[in-house]
């Protein structure tokens, strides 16, 4: 059984603990299964906690600033303190909003965010589901948040969003594609779409030495998924001010701030395991590894954000359509000419 | 470029449209005194002639002397480097003035200040409205008889 | 058939890219701009009006507040203009302090230019870059006349205070890490291929249109003309240093950034070429305490960072003026935005607004 306690043998101790007060095995199944949605969310709202305040203190350190540095031993807890006024913030809505509509944009950007770690393998073993299509099922879900937006930026009754909102729709769709065509070149590599099988393939090769172009190509419309600089046009502050969250405050604001971070941290767990080969890695731990992998990742698009200036909404379709897409195919073709010869002569 | 050059230069502006410029002021203050209804004229004669080619109003004014307001234009030759100044006046009963705009279409933003500011209505300008004040704003604030303090806003009464 | 229309989006006076409370009035088709329409006013202080009621030297403090980051050009230019109509000879030191303070001024308003551009194009490293080099002129303008921002150094017949011992070692200090801090620039957003791509032949002002509009400054220079009062029309002491007068090709925002970062280096050059120069002796002329230039009217105008900072003021011989105007740069430049905006995109209003670099405090004066 995997699952995302196993980290420890806390699932086997939980299991124990729970088997002794519970005579039904299913009901114990049931209880792990809420434990283990309980963690996953733990995990998201601590790494958004800890991402906030990385992404501070590493702009800071591009800026040559300090940072945060009040709140908490060298600023850590300011975060804490931002989630502390972001909840006790009033809640404004517009007038002309479409009132469901603009109410539920902001939790249904945050189902996808979450729903996609049931799939990432944190250490051998540590999955919450290892589905045989687990990297479909994250390329489906992952998708699903070009909706909210788009929900978000038509509710608001606002002009930014509105114009925010249209861009997200343009710029998420055209990037999925290619992004799918670099992912398409792992899977033909591992032969499976099962998370752990693609992280067992790499024991030997990490599969960004075998797949450079889909991985550049992955990291750029990675980029592009989640919105961040040099493709942030749809919150683009200094020309559309922040795009579908110009009219929302407080805790709803902070939904989207927390789906930011979490896509953050998914579409680094999935540059680590298709590319940088998941939890393998001498001497430490499994998880350890995975960890410091993803922290590498974060770092990298970090630094992207805090030098790059922002791209033009011409220059990016362009960009995606013209250059990512062809890269993507022929990465493909090439991949499959190479695994011919390679079976041939093996 | 000296004061003496500015004047015969002047001088024979003078000579060619005879009793509607007068030369004013003296040394580096000498301006052209135009009458307003042959004031394009005489701006595009400065802006196309050889001599002169004045491509570029620098700056474009005008000031309240109670009886009359007098227009200022500073023009200048990027290619002669000299500076002509043309003055131009209208009374006060009369407040219009010929739009330079289709000379130097840089006088659009400063005539619509004038007319904001000081009232002087430029006719024939593409878009003559009120460019740093409000548009209910009441009067023209540069006018030496405008009354400070009068805002054009209703009395707001105190709420303690 | 589809019916589709254009809407109107109001970009501004509060938006983070205006620089301080413009209104541009965008139509819009989808993405694209069919009209910018600026609409400014909401700054306006009536400071001329204000002029009329104030003595002569009372104004000078609201000569900082036109154009806020470049306060010395502003002194500087209302000083030499009523200089004229009195006739006051400036002693040479005080000419050289008034040289070195208002191009290092000049740095710093390109600094902000560069750091708001970036910040506008959303690389906000390169506004932290800009200011933080910013922060080292203001520390010497704050050794010499105690303000960061307004400073009212310039006065009537020279300057108000003489430096500090400590000013010299400081100043060369930075002329010394300046290229290293310009190159860094250079290296974080010229050498940027985003950046690039972003201005290069965005907003194209050709060279005739430039002038026919009123450009002035770097803005006009872009286009390729030549016209920088320092060297066409040399107030103060230009006369007496070597620099170049950097010229653009095509007049796009590329060529006006880049234009800009060329001035700061040449105002560098201009500093330590006017520190090597600079003479002992005083520092300001005797020029009486109630002043009343004779009845009359000057026009004098210096290149400010932002382009012609013209003072026309009008005597009639008592001690308030009888009329003052300011030839603002930053308003009359705001004329260009409309037609080089249309058939662009949201994105290039920005990079326009910010290469254009106009001030509110100054276009709404």
């Amino acid at each position: 059984m995997q699952e995302i306690t196993g980290l420890f043998n806390i699932a086997e101790i939980l299991r124990g603990i729970l088997g002794r007060f519970l005579p039904d095995p299913q009901l114990v199944d049931i209880c792990m299964s809420l434990i283990n949605i309980g963690a996953i969310f733990t995990i998201i709202s601590l790494t958004a906690v800890v991402l906030v305040y990385a992404e501070r203190k590493v702009s800071a350190f591009m800026q040559r600033r300090s940072g945060p540095n009040r709140v908490g031993p060298g600023g850590t807890l300011q975060t804490v303190a931002d989630m502390v006024k972001l909840m006790a913030k009033e809640d404004i809505m517009p007038a002309g909003a479409d009132r469901w509509m603009w109410m539920l944009a902001p939790i249904l950007l945050f189902i996808p965010a979450a729903a996609v770690f049931v799939v990432f393998p944190f250490d051998n073993k540590v999955i919450f589901a290892d589905l045989n299509i687990g990297v479909f099922y994250f390329i489906a879900m992952s998708s699903q948040s070009v909706l909210p937006f788009l929900m978000a930026g038509w509710a608001s009754n606002n002009k930014y969003s509105l114009v925010g909102g249209m861009r997200t729709v343009a710029q998420m769709l055209s990037y999925e594609v290619p992004m799918v065509l670099s992912i398409l070149g792992i899977v033909m590599l591992a032969g499976s779409m099962r998370m752990s099988t693609i992280v067992a393939a790499q024991q030997h090769t990490w599969f960004i030495l075998l797949q450079p172009i889909a991985f550049v190509v992955y990291v750029i419309t990675a980029t592009a998924e989640i919105n961040r600089a040099p493709f942030d046009l749809v919150e683009g502050e200094s020309e559309i001010v922040a795009g579908p969250f110009t009219e929302y405050t407080g805790m709803r604001w902070a939904l989207f701030f927390l789906a930011e971070y979490a896509n953050l941290l998914a579409v680094s767990v999935i540059a680590t395991t298709l590319f940088l080969g998941g939890w393998n890695g001498p001497w430490l731990p499994g998880w350890v590894w995975f960890f410091l992998k993803v922290g590498g990742m974060v770092f990298l698009f970090m630094w992207f954000r805090w030098t790059f200036p922002r791209l033009r909404i011409d220059q990016l379709m362009s960009f995606g359509w013209k250059v990512l897409l062809p890269l993507a195919l022929l990465n493909i073709i090439v991949t499959g000419i190479g695994m011919y010869i390679y079976e041939f002569f093996s | 470029m000296s004061n003496r050059d500015i004047n015969t230069l002047l001088a024979k502006i003078q000579e060619q449209y005879l009793e509607d410029v007068k030369i004013v002021g003296e040394k580096a203050q000498t301006a052209l005194l135009v009458e307003p209804q042959r004031l394009l004229d005489i701006l595009e004669f400065l802006k196309t002639s050889e001599s002169y080619q004045c491509n570029m109003l620098r700056n474009l004014t005008a000031v309240d002397y109670l009886e009359y307001i007098e227009v200022v234009y500073h023009l200048y030759s990027l290619s002669l480097r000299q500076a002509i100044t043309v003055k131009t006046r209208c009374s006060m009963e009369d407040l219009q003035v010929p739009s330079a705009t289709s000379i130097w279409p840089s006088a659009n933003f400063q005539e619509r200040e004038i007319y904001d500011l000081l009232g002087v209505k430029f006719t024939g300008h593409p878009d003559l409205r009120r460019i740093l004040l409000r548009d209910e704003f009441e009067g023209h604030p540069l006018r030496k008889t405008y009354q400070a303090g009068n805002t054009g806003e209703k009395e707001v009464k105190s709420l303690c | 058939m589809l019916k589709t229309e254009t809407f109107t989006l109001n970009m501004g006076p509060q938006h983070p890219s205006t620089h301080g409370v413009l209104q541009v009035v965008l139509e819009l088709d989808g993405e694209t701009v069919v009209q910018a329409i600026p609409n400014m006013g909401y700054l306006h202080r009536g400071i001329e009006k204000l002029a009329e009621s104030r003595t002569y030297a009372q104004f000078i403090p609201y000569t900082d507040r036109l154009d806020y980051v470049s306060s010395m050009g502003n002194n500087l230019g209302y000083c030499q203009t009523v200089e004229k109509m009195i006739g006051v000879t400036v002693p040479e030191r005080a000419e050289y302090l008034r040289i070195i303070m208002t191009e290092l001024n000049r740095i710093a308003s390109h600094l902000i230019f560069m750091g708001s551009l970036a910040i506008d194009l959303g690389a906000s490293t390169g506004m932290m870059f800009g200011f933080r080099s910013r922060e080292r002129i203001l520390d010497l303008f704050d050794m010499v006349c105690g303000a960061r921002q307004t400073y009212t150094y310039i006065r009537f017949g020279g300057v108000s205070a003489d430096i500090p011992a400590e000013f010299i070692p400081a100043l060369e200090r930075f002329l010394t890490d300046f290229p290293a801090m310009l190159d860094e620039y250079h290296r974080l957003l010229t050498g940027n291929e985003i950046l690039y791509h972003r201005l290069k032949n965005t907003g194209v002002i050709s060279a005739q249109r430039a002038v026919e509009i009123g450009l002035t400054g770097p803005a006009l220079r872009a286009s390729g003309v030549d016209y920088d009062i320092r060297k066409v029309e040399p107030y103060g002491i230009y006369d007496r240093f070597d620099f170049n007068v950097p010229l653009g090709q095509v007049g796009d925002c590329w060529d006006r950034y880049i234009i800009r970062m060329e001035e700061m280096k040449q105002s560098a050059d201009i500093v330590a070429q006017a520190l090597s120069q600079m003479p002992e002796g005083t520092i300001m002329a005797s020029v009486p305490k109630v002043l009343k230039p004779p009845a009359g009217e000057v026009y004098h105008s210096i290149e400010n960072p932002r382009g012609e900072l013209g003072y026309y003021i009008v005597s009639d011989g008592g001690v308030n003026p009888y009329r003052l105007h300011v030839r603002r740069p930053s308003f009359i430049n705001l004329q260009v935005l409309n037609e080089t905006c249309q058939g662009l995109l949201i994105g290039d209003v920005v990079a326009i607004l910010a290469t254009l670099d106009s001030l509110m405090g100054e276009v709404d004066c």
